[in-house]
């Protein structure tokens, strides 16, 4: 069977996400636990979770989390990272063997910080030329696969339900303000772990439900900016979407909700004349980011967490909130597990885009 | 009520509106047992001068001098029609002689016959108009 | 002695046939008569061109034009068509002319594409009960947002256009086209909130009023080129090729030179317009940048300047080129396009299809990374809202029609533009037949055809899940490929149907 990058998969699934809006910690077997009861929304052919927050004393350093299918592209990859990066720590993941998680890659993490002479001579941005370096090796290195890059976060995924994943990575030794999960029901797929979301780049991670039909229209456009799209995934598509007009282009979560999923053009002519100027203005310049179909996303990054659903609203997704807490789930059943008494229990519209950030 | 309206400046002079209109009135189905063989005698006929054609039919004046004038009352004004009551008539043509516009034209058995924009025969609507390819004929709702 | 046969035969059925005498009143060509002592109607087949205008205007059915069933020795070789413009050109020693499009059995690829739609894991959407959006800009895109020295971003967006849905009348001049058929293009073009092009014949005064709903063409030619021109429409067209007849310019015969005509085009009455084959100002890519440049300058940076070009070999190299010289809008003209006239060498044999001009076109665009410096817009035998869709998925912006709307007209594609007869008033500047297209028909038949395009073109994006039109450009995963090879595949970046 052909993996993730050879094929495009479908798929359908379940998301969650937990939020502390005080930055308080929360430990990783939250997010299993509300996962867990959404079982049936997955197939036992992928699980993951994005903790942020969970790398405190390492802060500084870019968390790489590494697949590798062989002791060769482990070698080939840290010559690159050598080449590239000061790593100040390296090591295995630490994994727990369980029955039902079987056929693990080599699973590495190294804390890097990137080497100050290359940067220079690269001309780039910081976070520019580590985006660069992890596209380079999950392009170029065959075998090996950086699944998760950001600071003071991490992605740990796998194939397998959810609820068995988070006890592999044993994440109840893990704390963080924020976390997300993920629970997999693709159509096919050989079981290959990289195809496991969240998908990261960078700080960025993205849990996703759904398919969407404006894939290719998408992906050509983004592809034209440097990322290459190895997975033909929707959720890594998306994920370099964000990554392009929050980092690159400075656009807040809320205006790239209105360029992904933006209002219709019916809903456009009736606002106020300057939001009119400005949804045309992102209509027309990033039209090709329009993300069209079912989808309803769940977006980390550094100290904020969106959620957003396609326009028409062709997934459920639902949002709690009490006084510190945030919880974003597919079903009301995955928040009430965790948190039985919800002050405020909403679903947003299609579009509108719901995001949480650490108060100061 | 409805009235044609003749755009001179459509007209292409193809004489179709003759041929539709001597078919809508004939009674036969059939437009080649209808016309073939036979010397037409439509209700509109185009008027032609070098270039320049359009077509002639009954204006139905709001103020009648045909139905003023008809010595038998064989012509009356209903809806907005000028009708024509084919057993009334006497044949005496002074219709003829007295409309402006040379509408009213005499039939083979020598009564007189006019346009009654097709309310009197199987069409229901006028089979000029629908039958002319360039629009120069238009129905047109006109106030009574 | 003609060593020609008659290419078509009028079929009357006699007993059908009333005698009223249309046919011989509508043919302009002078096929038909009434022989005075048979009193029946008569046929001189020679001069028959097959536009059926006398079949569609026959009140009792009697008529069909048939192909000429006299045949030459069977050949696979040497077909008709060979043979008998061998006899032409041996009687007159010239050019062998024709107009509209390519019509040899070359392929066409899309009839060789299928549209996705979908099936369980995501949902199709109804366009009778959600919207279904099919608006879209054309112009530059700002990918790198601009902000002022605050920090704010500044909402303004560069000189475009925009379409309500992604399709715009391509260039007819008037002068190769009626006044009667440019009025209908205009009038329909506002009503859809499209555009129509004036082709590089100028603009008739009387139609500076659908200003907003114009491309203003500027040819090799120059006709009708002046300051008030560039100003009236809403963009302007530089035509450095045409699919119909690539590397030539263009040839208004005198006799077309009507007062009006000349007026419009400014140059004298009569006279020939002949348009050079290429831009005398223009010999290379930095003097395209100059007269791009110099339009901009001339209509205040207000206007989206389109550089138009043929589909012809180098195709992707030369639109990169084009991406680079600050045209805001590439419209690329397939060998299939149309024309009022050509000679029948040019028109059958140079140029590529579209489909793959635009493949390649795109593809390359996107790998330099300057596909937002530009929009695409396709021509070149758009038949179909099909073809649309599938334009737009292989990566156009928008597309161009022109026989379609001629079609729409009343063009019956007898491809006999070039004499100037046309029976239906497009092709053609004698008054008597002009009257014959009547722009208060015309112009609602285009809004028709167009207004069932667009509906067609939402069920088949709805049938996707796509609600949005933008969100099909480019996605080359709506199209598999049916009988094609992998070079095939390869250039046009679809899958095989099944993989």
């Amino acid at each position: 069977m052909l993996r993730e990058g050879e094929v495009r998969i479908p798929s359908g699934c379940a998301i969650s996400g937990i939020f502390h809006k005080k930055g308080g910690n929360i430990n990783g077997s939250d997010i299993i636990k509300s996962i867990s009861v959404m079982h049936d929304r997955s197939n036992g052919l992928g699980g993951g979770f994005a903790g942020y927050g969970i790398y405190p004393e390492y802060k500084n350093y870019y968390a790489f989390h590494v697949f590798y299918d062989d002791k060769a592209s482990k070698a080939a990859c840290e010559l690159f990272l050598e080449d590239h990066f000061d790593i100040v720590n390296l090591s295995r993941i630490p994994t727990k063997k369980i029955d039902k998680i079987r056929n693990e890659p080599l699973i590495w993490r190294y804390f890097v910080a990137p080497l100050p002479t290359k940067l220079a001579s690269r001309q780039l941005d910081e976070r520019e030329y580590v985006a660069q370096c992890v596209i380079n090796v999950n392009s170029k290195i065959n075998g090996a696969y950086i699944f998760s890059s950001g600071k003071n976060m991490g992605i740990f995924k796998a194939v397998g339900f959810p609820e068995d994943v988070g006890e592999f990575y044993m994440l109840d030794n893990y704390e963080g303000y924020c976390w997300t999960g993920h629970g997999r029901y693709p159509t096919n797929t050989p079981g290959w772990w990289g195809g496991a979301h969240p998908f990261g780049i960078l700080d960025y991670s993205v849990v996703h439900n759904g398919e969407i039909s404006s894939y290719d229209a998408n992906r050509r456009y983004i592809e034209s900016y440097g990322y290459k799209c190895n997975l033909l995934t929707d959720t890594e598509v998306i994920s370099y979407i964000i990554d392009f007009l929050n980092r690159r282009q400075r656009l807040s979560f809320q205006d790239i909700a209105s360029i992904i999923a933006a209002p219709f053009w019916s809903t456009i002519s009736k606002l106020d004349e300057k939001l009119q100027q400005k949804l045309i203005y992102f209509r027309n310049n990033y039209a090709s980011l329009l993300i069209t179909g079912p989808f309803s996303i769940l977006v980390g990054s550094e100290g904020k967490l969106m959620a957003l659903n396609d326009r028409l609203k062709l997934r459920s997704m639902i949002v709690a909130e009490n006084d510190e807490m945030a919880y974003v789930a597919s079903e009301e059943c995955a928040i009430r597990i965790l948190e039985p008494q919800i002050n405020r229990l909403y679903a947003p519209r299609g579009g509108e885009a719901v995001v949480f950030s650490l108060e100061e | 009520m409805k009235r044609i309206k003749i755009l001179q400046e459509w007209c292409l002079g193809c004489r179709l509106c003759e041929y539709y209109c001597a078919y809508a009135n004939s009674d036969i189905k059939d437009m080649v047992l209808a016309l073939k063989d036979k010397e037409i005698k439509p209700k509109l006929v185009i008027e032609s001068k070098g270039t320049a054609t359009f077509a002639l039919s009954c204006r139905h004046c709001h103020d009648a001098i045909c139905v003023k004038s008809c010595i038998s009352g064989a012509m009356t004004r209903e809806n907005g029609v000028t009708r024509l009551d084919r057993e009334k008539c006497v044949g005496c043509q002074t219709c003829v002689l007295v409309c402006p516009f040379g509408a009213v034209v005499v039939s083979e058995d020598g009564i007189i016959d006019k346009c009654e924009l097709c309310t009197n025969n199987r069409e229901g609507e006028p089979k000029c108009v629908r039958g002319c390819p360039n629009g120069a004929l238009v129905l047109e709702e006109v106030e009574a | 002695m003609e060593y020609l046969l008659n290419e078509y035969e009028v079929e009357r059925d006699d007993y059908r046939c009333i005698r009223c005498g249309v046919c011989a009143r509508q043919c302009a060509n002078g096929v038909h008569s009434l022989n005075e002592v048979t009193k029946r109607m008569e046929a001189d087949n020679s001069q028959c061109v097959n536009c059926h205008r006398c079949v569609s205007l026959c009140p009792s059915g009697a008529l069909k034009i048939v192909k000429n069933r006299h045949t030459f020795r069977d050949n696979a070789n040497w077909s008709r068509d060979n043979i008998t413009e061998i006899y032409k050109q041996a009687a007159t020693g010239g050019v062998l002319l024709s107009s509209m499009g390519n019509p040899k059995d070359y392929p066409g690829y899309f009839d060789r594409m299928l549209i996705n739609a979908s099936q369980v894991t995501n949902p199709s959407i109804d366009p009778l009960r959600e919207p279904m959006e099919t608006k879209t800009f054309l112009g530059k895109k700002i990918t790198d947002i601009v902000r002022d020295s605050e920090g704010r971003i500044v909402y303004k967006s560069k000189p475009g256009l925009e379409l309500s849905v992604p399709i715009m009348f391509s260039a007819m001049s008037y002068g190769s086209i009626s006044y009667n058929a440019h009025e209908s293009l205009a009038r329909a073009s506002r009503d859809l909130g499209i555009y129509y092009n004036t082709g590089e014949g100028g603009l008739h005064k009387d139609f500076y009023q659908y200003g907003a709903n114009t491309i203003v063409q500027v040819a090799s030619g120059r006709f009708g080129v002046h300051k008030d021109y560039l100003e009236a429409g809403a963009a302007i067209e530089i035509k450095m090729g045409q699919g119909a007849k690539p590397g030539i310019g263009g040839h208004l015969p005198g006799a077309k030179i009507i007062k009006d005509i000349s007026e419009t085009r400014m140059i004298p009455e009569g006279s020939d317009a002949i348009s050079p084959a290429p831009h005398h100002d223009i010999y290379s890519i930095e003097d395209l940048r100059q007269l791009v440049y110099s339009l901009k300058e001339a209509t205040n940076y207000k206007k989206p300047v389109i550089v138009k070009i043929a589909a012809v070999h180098n195709v992707a190299a030369i639109a990169s080129g084009v991406a680079r010289s600050g045209a805001d809008i590439i419209a690329i003209d397939g060998y299939r396009g149309g024309t009022g006239a050509a000679p029948t060498r040019i028109r059958d044999n140079v140029g590529i299809p579209i489909e793959l001009a635009l493949a390649s076109v795109d593809e390359r665009l996107r790998q330099e990374g300057i596909r937002e410096e530009v929009s695409i817009v396709v021509g070149g035998s758009i038949r179909s809202s099909a073809d649309i869709v599938k334009a737009i998925a292989l990566g156009a912006d928008a597309v161009y029609i022109a026989t379609s709307a001629l079609i729409a007209l009343g063009c019956h594609l007898c491809r006999n533009c070039q004499m100037g007869k046309c029976n239906w008033g497009i092709a053609t500047q004698d008054p008597e037949l002009v009257k014959r297209l009547n722009p208060n028909i015309g112009y609602k038949r285009l809004v028709n055809l167009i207004t069932a395009w667009k509906h067609e073109i939402e069920e088949m994006m709805g049938g996707m899940g796509i609600n949005s039109i933008e969100a099909l450009k480019g996605n080359r995963f709506m199209l598999r490929g049916i009988g094609l090879n992998q070079k095939e595949l390869d250039i046009l970046g679809i899958k095989h149907a099944g993989e």
